[in-house]
């Protein structure tokens, strides 16, 4: 019978939509005998009164018989398989076990690829962790705040977290009942500690009394309270070892930077790697750092920090809109015009959210978090996927299998849970594996991203996530092959028909999808990768306008030096290693000074001007190689140099002036400064900005550092030692340390490098995993296509043929993959370099290489295995069966 | 002992299943009825008469019987219970004890 035909009722059979209509609405139990008998009865009315009153009839007898909210409730005839019977699941671990081992190979790609891709995962997963619990073992995390300012320069409002120490007194007395602790702090940085003949230099910092109270430090010895004293000092667990290794430091006393007597009051557990305060390995008193400071330091001096707890019941955001004004109340006109505003920054953005644009938060971290959270999941994906083709492509060999079980009984759903149960079992062992990965991996990984991450093996709600994660990756890489496989008609699996199996034309077509989704991530992460490599080269290739090589940089951390710098420096060249010497107040690596105050003919009289100042000594321009544009360097034949100027380029445009060179500029009440020289930009902050307004003026007494450039010619190890010596005779109590230029200017890169780093790993990871896959599917398809091959091959087809026939469908998924990469690759890339001011272009041979190179690898990849198939003898794969 | 109430129809269904003994289901019981009483019998009356029957203890039934004009589905087959039995005794005792009771003259009125 046609189909057209059985809609139609006839002599024999009823309208089809009414005994629908009865098997969606009659009473369940009675279904079979209902449907039965009223056939049965339209049969006997078409005898006994005719075709037309007979639907009639039958009509209303369904209608009649309707009961659609009937439930069951006779048991049925035959018992319900118990889903979970002990016979069964044994038989499923058995089954299980065997399909694993009788392919060894497909085993491998399959555990070995998830695990690789678990681990990944587990390494993102740790490292986000650690990143979204940053500072949160302080108790008073969600209380602790640093107060920062916002200033207004030119139209543009920066933001700092220096702030004047007048701040603190002015928030006690004023806004007192906001904050439970105050804490101002000063000095940070590196000093000396000694005792005795033990000398350490340790990163320390000088701070208020209650800082111990407010981060809730763990004091091993002593009180919290030990800095009460203006002669005391904590010490860090590890400082306390390291100078007076196991014996009681309490009431010893100890020299810092080998002019402050000290006591020691407490000794404080070290505090963990994921503070901000981490590397405090000793707090002085705040008061200890002040008596030293110079009267003249006012309120336009931010330089301190001042850390905040607010009150109990007070609110954060509150607390930081009442304080707006704490400085602008205290200021004269002068200063009033940069509007500062004093705000705070609770603790829980100083890691992630530590950005500011504009005065408004604008990030940080937390991109970078987002970014590696993202690609880690993707990662995690693309093992998954590949789980999910193999696993499916493999299954067709099953289908006897499931046949068999169906046809003996096995329901929808005992298959389904047997293939996820089978799923969640690989996956586990491919977790047992992923562990040991990630412990293996751990210690290189933690020296990339300079963490010092533990895989947290005692914490309960690690276990639970764990759990948490077999069972999501078992059931999503499970999920697919379980329906799939269950949805095998029993008939068609037990005839071996495959393709019939499912009976759709597109049972292959979500595998393409899959391999087309992989690869796609694949490309996007290459195009990334190269990019981000780009820009730094880029920023690296930027001409720096001075010479950073050989040259060395050193604290002053005696008066000594300063007070006979001419005799200091002849030393030095006397050494006959060192070509020149200067001193500055900031390293020209990383000029943080900054000035304002300055007027100049033709000064738009409101503008409020901000200019990085540099101090230098005659000799800068020498030691670094800076380029004269215009008029002259520093010259000691000219004694009116000391009031002399010399800008960088920035700075002429800043400032507007045609004829820089003997301008006269007013700083304050410094005193009228004149122009006499003009340089070429020199890279002293960000390689990725522009450069900034930058003045250069003579001073001899606020230095801090002195840079030195050797010769050539000489060795930096011998070069160290001889300069060493030397500042050891003007020096003797501190230690002697330096830095290279070169090295601390490439510091500048590590974010960036670090982030190349990784996303070649993850590149490379990706393409590893998905080749994987690919590698599988083609080995697959060859052997589902043996015998067309070894039919092709006796007609006739060449092995390029061949070839040509099993790589084709593969690199068509391929070329699709890289047309939907382009876009979504430019479109985060170039979001990306927007951060950047100084940037790279993208340009179009990117993304072609990446397309190429990941057209040739899976060419590559599918190629051995499409040789492989078409080299063999036709006469073995015709004849197996 | 409290007496089961039987209506009129499912009087006549239950002598039905009686009747046609191994043979009873829907369709022939339907069929049955129409022949022996003559009137037009909705086969989904009978259909839920015997359903509620079987709730009862009336009637019982076994699955069996399927048939090609049946589209292979099976047939209920209904056979009366010993509790369906004594109902109907008991029916057929009423009905008698009240024709004893009716007086002579009565009875020939009627015409019997």
């Amino acid at each position: 019978m046609s189909k057209a035909d059985r809609r139609k009722p006839t002599a024999t059979t009823p309208p089809r939509w009414v005994a629908t209509l009865l098997r969606w609405f009659a009473a369940p139990d009675t279904l079979e005998e209902t449907e039965g008998d009223l056939l049965e009865m339209y049969a006997y009315w078409v005898g006994t009164v005719g075709l037309r009153k007979a639907r009639w009839k039958y009509i209303g007898s369904v209608v009649r018989l309707l009961r659609p909210f009937a439930k069951h409730k006779r048991s049925k005839e035959y018992p319900q398989p118990f889903l979970f019977s002990y016979a069964m699941i044994r038989n499923y671990f058995k089954i299980a076990f065997r399909n694993l081992l009788k392919n060894k190979g497909y085993s491998a790609i399959n555990i070995g690829g998830l695990a690789v891709g678990m681990a990944v995962a587990m390494l993102i997963g740790l490292w986000v962790h650690d990143e979204l619990t940053f500072n949160q073992h302080h108790e008073n995390y969600a209380r602790i705040a640093q107060v920062m300012q916002n200033h207004h320069f030119g139209g543009e409002i920066r933001t700092g977290s220096g702030t004047p120490k007048q701040l603190e007194t002015a928030l006690r007395n004023q806004y007192g009942s906001n904050f439970k602790y105050l804490v101002l702090a000063g000095g940070a940085g590196e000093h000396t500690l000694a005792f005795g003949n033990t000398k350490v230099t340790q990163t320390g910092n000088y701070m208020g009394p209650e800082v111990a109270e407010m981060l809730s430090l763990k004091m091993l010895k002593g009180t919290r309270w030990g800095l009460k004293d203006q002669n005391s000092v904590m010490l860090s667990e590890s400082t306390s070892k390291s100078v007076f290794g196991d014996s009681d430091p309490i009431d010893k006393i100890l020299k810092i930077d080998n002019n402050q007597s000290v006591r020691v009051t407490g000794v404080y557990a070290d505090l963990p790697h994921h503070s901000s305060f981490s590397n405090l390995a000793f707090i002085a008193p705040w008061k200890l750092l002040e008596k030293d400071l110079p009267p003249w330091i006012g309120w336009g001096n931010n330089w301190f920090q001042l850390f905040v707890q607010i009150a109990d019941n007070a609110d954060m955001n509150r607390v930081s809109a009442n304080i707006h004004n704490a400085k602008l109340n205290h200021i004269d006109k002068e200063e009033a015009k940069y509007k500062p505003v004093v705000f705070l920054q609770p603790m829980r953005n100083w890691n992630l959210y530590s950005n500011f644009k504009n005065g408004v938060n604008a990030g940080g971290r937390i991109e970078i978090v987002w970014l590696f959270g993202v690609i880690g999941l993707f990662v995690l994906l693309l093992a998954c996927i590949n789980f999910m083709n193999l696993n499916t492509a493999r299954s067709e060999k099953r289908a006897k299998e499931i046949g068999v079980r169906k046809a003996v009984g096995s329901a929808k759903a005992q298959l389904a849970l047997q293939f996820l149960g089978e799923s969640l079992l690989v996956v586990s062992i491919a977790f047992v594996i992923s562990l040991l990965l990630t412990r293996l991996c751990l210690p290189e990984f933690n020296n990339v991203v300079e963490k010092k991450i533990v895989v947290p093996w005692n914490m309960p709600s690690f276990w639970l996530a764990c759990i948490g994660f077999v069972l999501f990756t078992g059931l999503v890489a499970g999920s697919y092959p379980a329906l799939y496989l269950s949805s095998f008609k029993p008939i068609a699996a037990l005839k071996g028909v495959t393709s019939k199996l499912t009976g759709g034309h597109f049972s292959g077509s979500p595998r393409r999808v899959l391999v087309v989704l992989q690869f796609s991530v694949s490309v996007t992460l290459i195009i990334g990768t190269i990019i981000v490599f780009r820009q730094v080269q880029f920023a690296k290739n930027r001409p720096i306008g001075y010479s950073r090589q050989q040259l060395v940089s050193s604290p002053i951390k005696s008066d000594e030096i300063i007070k006979h710098y001419a005799a200091f420096r002849n030393d030095l060249l006397n050494t006959g290693i060192v070509e020149e010497v200067t001193a500055t107040d900031s390293p020209v690596t990383n000029t943080f000074v900054t000035n304002s105050g300055f007027s100049w003919k033709g000064k738009d009289p409101s503008m409020t001007d901000e200019f990085v100042t540099l101090r230098i000594t005659h000799e800068f321009g020498k030691t670094i190689g800076w380029q004269l544009k215009h008029g002259r360097d520093f010259s000691k034949e000219f004694p009116t140099d000391s009031m002399g100027f010399i800008l960088n380029e920035a700075a002429v445009k800043y400032m507007g002036l045609k004829n820089p060179i003997g301008e006269m500029i007013q700083w304050g009440n410094n005193g009228k400064y004149k122009v006499i020289g003009v340089v070429k930009d020199l890279v002293t902050q960000s390689p990725y900005e522009p450069v900034r307004q930058t003045i250069f003026f003579l001073n001899y007494i606020r230095i801090s550092l002195i840079s030195m450039k050797i010769k050539p010619t000489a060795s930096a190890s011998a070069a160290v030692a001889k300069i060493g010596s030397v500042f050891k005779k003007y020096d003797p109590e501190n230690l002697f340390q330096y830095t290279f230029a070169d090295q601390e200017y490439n510091r500048k890169f590590s974010d960036e490098e670090r982030i190349a780093m990784l996303t070649t790993f993850f590149a490379v990871l990706a393409v590893f995993i998905s080749c994987l896959g690919l590698f599988g599917l083609a080995s697959f398809v060859a052997e589902q296509r043996t015998k067309e091959i070894g039919i092709r091959k006796v007609l006739g087809a060449s092995v390029v043929n061949l070839w040509q026939l099993l790589s084709r469908e593969f690199l068509v998924l391929v070329i699709v993959s890289c047309i939907i990469s382009g876009p979504v690759a430019w479109y985060f890339m170039s979001d990306w370099l927007q951060r950047y001011t100084y940037r790279t272009e993208i340009s179009w041979w990117i993304f072609a290489a990446a397309g190429v190179g990941a057209l040739t690898i899976t060419l590559l990849t599918v190629s051995f295995q499409a040789i492989k198939a078409a080299l063999l003898n036709p006469v073995k794969s015709l004849r197996s069966e | 002992m409290k007496r089961t109430f039987l209506g009129e129809f499912e009087e006549v269904v239950l002598l039905t299943v009686a009747i046609l003994g191994e043979e009873a289901y829907g369709v022939t019981v339907t069929q049955e009825l129409e022949q022996k009483t003559g009137r037009s019998v909705g086969f989904s009356t009978v259909h839920t008469t015997l359903q509620r029957m079987e709730e009862k203890g009336l009637l019982s039934s076994k699955m069996g019987g399927a048939t090609a004009e049946r589209g292979g589905r099976r047939k209920r087959f209904f056979t009366v219970t010993a509790f369906g039995r004594k109902a109907l005794q008991e029916v057929k005792q009423v009905r008698e004890e009240l024709w004893n009771a009716l007086p002579p003259q009565t009875l020939q009125l009627m015409g019997g």
